[in-house]
């Protein structure tokens, strides 16, 4: 099969608004960093996408029926790579979320594997064989997300967690939920919720109450998404010149978490509404290619991928314009750091590879 | 049943593209609100987050002696910071930190810890008043500890070992309850106000005005650029006192470190020449921030060195009241012709009076009387005038009442009488009590200032004075608070009564008086000892004599003998007996005609600069920086920090 496959069927539309993306970024990140002492992190982002690109492509071409095959591998090696940060990590700002590796890199398990969770939401729903999902099928998926899922909010890294959530979301609405089943799950999260409240760290609480009312102690744990706001409604339609809240520092982490809010100032309601145009036809080709896939299996990575990248816009771009909490979850593609670009282009190489396999059968 | 190969409905898939869409739409709307809708109010927000106003502090006034000799003046002091707001790791800075400003790291670290849980924008407070080795080591290391600044405020300058202390108070930072007051309600918490003393009384001159600045700052909340606006600030006013510091240094040094006060006074105009009241503090300890202990250390001293006796202590006068007994009996024609034989005690309503000499003074008239203070004349005369007529005339001299010196709580005295008994006690006024009154006991209480002021009006054809401490003409023209203190009361008195009075004053120091060895060759100082007791005879006895109970030696003496000059009011705690308090007073009188005289006073000439630096009113010695010397007060620098500019020292006066 792989024989067939040639580099003529990779979406080279696709890569190219990805990287248009990426360059904005970078820009930003310049921008924002370039009287910092952080400056020159622009350019370890061009190696990041550089190395992502390459990741890309030796991704794209492991046939995904053979990564499927051995997913259950993956998943165990993920679950040991979670355990391994629990036991071994590096404990920063309170949490333990990152391995230090051989030659002084740092690197965050919990990031791919997300990819795994991909590739084994896709195999379990494209291995059933009936058109609607039994209750025991659903608690079955709800369990490969769920298990990483409580080891990284047990990190703590509540944020990250969310992240795998989309995940099985939308594996079980395409895998045929039902209605029952959806509005069941609903109500037990909701009755979770005071639960979960309990069990939080105070840094989670206050940045959770901060998000209901953010003005209570604006120069505390409101600060971040007040000066967030004032950055973003600053820029206007045009964008402002001065860039003031960025490049003064009221911006917290404008080159990571933050990006979008320091481009948004410094671009305007113009700039921000074309990055959003961008993401959002990103979005669409990778849709249509889940619906060119030439299997079942295909349809659901790219939809896991489709999953992710909506979720981690939606919340980043939802907290910087002041919708959702500060979860410090990076906008991908444009957020500083390397273990996320790596993610991006790793699923984006799952996606080439199933596009490139759709007319081999 | 379906295969694997079987493709997903493309029902959901589309479904999952509409719920992406709404989530951009989402999205859109939100930035659409912030960007478009509200933009003006962020952009508004953004403005203010970059414009601070940042105050400039204003310096307070100057205080000056009468000879614009500065007094109180006021440094630089810098105070170390630590700024949060930025990204580097507090703790592991801590030691070097530690190190550069001689503190111990321990307790920087407990410092930073503490303030973990506070707004990030506020900075730690780290060390007040830093020594120029501390700032240069806080500027060298600017890049490496960027979170280390400092910031300036002017503090007070007092001259040390509380020198002048009572008359000049302190500052300190603006309580609430003073800012609830009237007069305060202009101040912002964190001002630094007056809290006693001249501070406290002229703080409206001597406080400046504070300017601000509108800077642009980044989120450290440092400077960038130039500011946009700035609105300087308005210095205090220096302050002009009637105090001449030659004068004050001669009190200080007479009183040395007895208990009681000194104070000098012009009696034509009322000005305060000096004013020295003991035990004293030092008012620097309260410019920085006066420790808790030592606070309490001075609250709770039985000898209340807080206290300005010389307007706040409420003594009785003993025989120095017997002036203003004298006076009364001659306007009531009565002491004139009373001759009196002094046995060394008499009898009243069916008890024995005792004189103070136990053998008797003999034949007494009242120049006798007043030179050998003798007591059975007073008291004679006491039951002769009774108890309203006396009140009538030491109040018309103002004892028992405020004399409205420009200086805050002063205390009132009591001068007894047969209504304010019924009026306090509800009880009637005994006549026997009167006979104690007649020799400055019993009931009657007066402070030094207080008793000065009397002495002086009979001295001075009966022109009643206001003390005051400020130049009045150095005041704003509509300054009301001290308009009073140039007002001037006539009481009349018969000319001849008060020449016979102050005649018969001008003998106490001679040999025939009670206070010969306090006499000074060459000045006509008329003056009247006293001394009064604090608990009766027997029951000091009682107490083994017991120094606390000893009896308080007063002495108010003035050169010349009419229209005097200077008058000196002298209140020696525990001194027994008047010439004890008598040899202070005449010290301050000598050092006053001495001056008058053009003579060499005993002040050293302020010596080449040697390195030291001259602060405030005070001076330097080559030999020793740190002692009260005769003729001159050698101060060291407060701790460590050196004033900018140096203060002009004695040798340009006179």
């Amino acid at each position: 099969m792989s024989r067939n496959i040639s580099f003529r069927d990779f979406d080279w539309t696709l890569v190219a608004f990805v990287l248009i993306i990426c360059t904005l970024g970078v820009i930003e990140i310049h921008s924002a960093t370039v009287h910092t002492k952080f400056a020159g992190v622009d350019r370890k982002q061009v190696y990041w996408i550089a190395g992502g690109l390459v990741g890309m492509f030796v991704m794209s071409l492991l046939n995904y029926h053979a990564l499927l095959e051995r997913v259950h591998w993956m998943y165990i090696v993920a679950l040991a790579s979670l355990m391994s940060v629990l036991v071994f990590g590096q404990k920063y700002l309170g949490a333990r979320r990152w391995v230090k590796l051989p030659g002084g890199n740092h690197f965050q398990p919990s990031e791919w594997v997300k990819l795994v969770l991909i590739l084994a939401v896709a195999k379990y729903f494209s291995d059933l064989q009936h058109r609607e999902l039994t209750w025991s099928d659903f608690v079955k998926a709800g369990a490969i997300v769920g298990v990483p899922f409580i080891m990284v909010m047990g990190q703590p890294d509540l944020g990250t967690a969310l992240t795998y959530l989309p995940i099985a979301i939308v594996g079980l609405f395409l895998g045929g939920v039902r209605w029952k089943q959806a509005a069941v799950v609903i109500l037990l999260a909701g009755l979770a919720m005071p639960l979960a409240w309990h069990h939080m760290k105070d840094y989670q609480k206050q940045r959770l109450t901060s998000f209901i009312t953010p003005d209570a102690d604006p120069r505390g744990a409101g600060y971040h998404v007040k000066q967030s706001k004032i950055a973003v409604g600053s820029g206007g339609i045009w964008g402002s010149n001065s860039g003031s809240q960025t490049r003064q520092g009221f911006l917290p982490e404008p080159h990571t978490d933050f990006i979008f809010a320091a481009f948004s100032e410094e671009h305007g309601f113009v700039g921000a509404m074309a990055v959003l145009l961008l993401y959002f036809i990103v979005l669409m080709r990778l849709t249509q290619n889940a619906q060119t896939a030439p299997d079942r299996a295909g349809t659901f990575i790219v939809m896991g991928v489709v999953a992710v990248l909506t979720f981690h816009i939606l919340v980043n771009i939802g907290m910087v314009v002041g919708f959702m909490p500060v979860t410090g979850i990076p906008l991908p593609l444009m957020s500083y750091g390397g273990s996320s670009v790596l993610f991006m282009f790793l699923a984006l190489g799952m996606v080439m590879n199933v596009r490139m396999r759709r007319f081999v059968n | 049943m379906f295969s694997r190969d079987e493709k997903l409905s493309p029902v959901r898939l589309t479904a999952v593209q509409y719920v992406i869409l709404a989530i951009f739409l989402l999205l859109a709307y939100g930035l659409w609100e912030l960007q478009v809708s509200q933009s003006e109010y962020y952009s508004a927000a953004a403005e203010e987050n970059r414009v601070r106003n940042v105050p400039i502090l204003a310096p307070r006034g100057k205080i000056l002696d009468r000879n614009g000799r500065e007094i109180v003046k006021n440094y630089r002091s810098l105070t170390a910071l630590l700024l949060r707001d930025s990204s580097r790791n507090l703790a592991a800075d801590s030691d070097l930190i530690a190190q550069g400003l001689n503190l111990d790291p321990k307790e920087v670290r407990e410092k930073i810890r503490r303030f973990s849980s506070m707004p990030q924008y506020q900075p730690i407070y780290l060390k007040e008043d830093i020594t120029p080795d501390e700032e240069a080591f806080i500027e060298a290391h600017r890049t490496e500890l960027p979170e280390l600044d400092t910031i300036m405020a002017y503090r007070r300058l007092y001259p040390l070992k509380g020198f002048m202390a009572h008359l000049i108070g302190y500052v300190g930072e603006v309580s609430e309850d003073m800012l609830n007051q009237p007069g305060f309600e202009l101040y912002d918490p964190g001002d630094v106000v007056g809290k006693s003393g001249v501070e406290l009384q002229y703080n409206s001159i001597l406080m400046g005005k504070n300017g601000s600045r509108r800077v642009v700052v980044d989120s450290h909340g440092r400077e960038v650029g130039q500011p946009l606006e700035e609105k300087p600030a308005v210095a205090g006013k220096d302050l002009k006192l009637t105090i001449d510091v030659d004068l004050q240094i001669a009190a200080e040094e007479a009183i040395g470190d007895k208990n009681g006060a000194l104070v000098a006074m012009d009696p034509h105009t009322g000005e305060i020449l000096a004013m020295v009241s003991r035990p004293t503090f030092d008012p620097n300890d309260f410019a920085v921030r006066i420790k808790r202990g030592d606070w309490n250390k001075l609250v709770t001293d039985p000898d209340k060195p807080l206290l300005n006796k010389a307007i706040q202590a409420q003594l009785a006068p003993g025989s120095t009241f017997k002036i203003l007994m004298a006076t009364a009996g001659w306007q009531e024609n009565i002491a004139q012709t009373l001759n009196v034989h002094c046995n060394g005690g008499a009898e009243f309503y069916g008890r024995r009076f005792g004189c103070w000499v136990k053998s008797g003074h003999g034949e007494v008239d009242l120049t006798k009387a007043i030179y050998q203070s003798c007591d059975v004349f007073f008291y004679t005369l006491a039951n002769k005038l009774g108890i309203d007529r006396i009140a009538k005339y030491a109040s018309s001299f103002g004892l028992g009442q405020r004399t409205g010196i420009d200086l805050p709580q002063e205390a009132s005295g009591v001068m007894p009488s047969e209504e304010w008994k019924l009026r306090n006690f509800r009880q009637k006024w005994f006549a026997g009590e009167t006979i104690s009154v007649g020799i400055g006991q019993g009931a009657v209480a007066v402070t030094p200032v207080q008793l000065m002021r009397a002495v002086a009006a009979i001295s001075m054809d009966g022109r009643l004075v206001v003390p005051h401490v400020a130049v009045p003409t150095g005041l704003p023209s509509n300054y009301l608070e001290v308009s009073h203190v140039t007002e001037v009361k006539s009481v009349p008195v018969d000319e001849t009564g008060w020449n016979t009075i102050t005649d018969a004053m001008s003998r106490v120091l001679l040999p025939e008086g009670t206070a010969p060895s306090a006499h000074i060759p060459g000045i006509d100082i008329a003056g009247k000892t006293g001394s009064a007791q604090v608990v009766s005879l027997a029951t000091r006895a009682k107490h083994q004599n017991n120094e606390d109970l000893a009896q308080n030696g007063w002495f108010v003496g003035f050169t010349p003998r009419r229209s005097p000059d200077v008058i000196v009011c002298a209140l020696f705690q525990g001194g027994e007996h008047g010439r004890l308090a008598a040899r202070l007073a005449t010290q301050v009188i000598k050092a006053y005609v001495d001056k008058q005289r053009q003579q060499p006073t005993k002040l050293v000439e302020k010596p080449a600069n040697n390195g030291k630096t001259d602060i405030g009113a005070l001076w330097t010695s080559p030999a020793d920086n740190d002692s009260l010397h005769a003729g001159h007060l050698m101060v060291g620098l407060p701790k460590k920090r050196l004033p900018l500019a140096v203060a002009p020292g004695l040798g340009g006066v006179n």
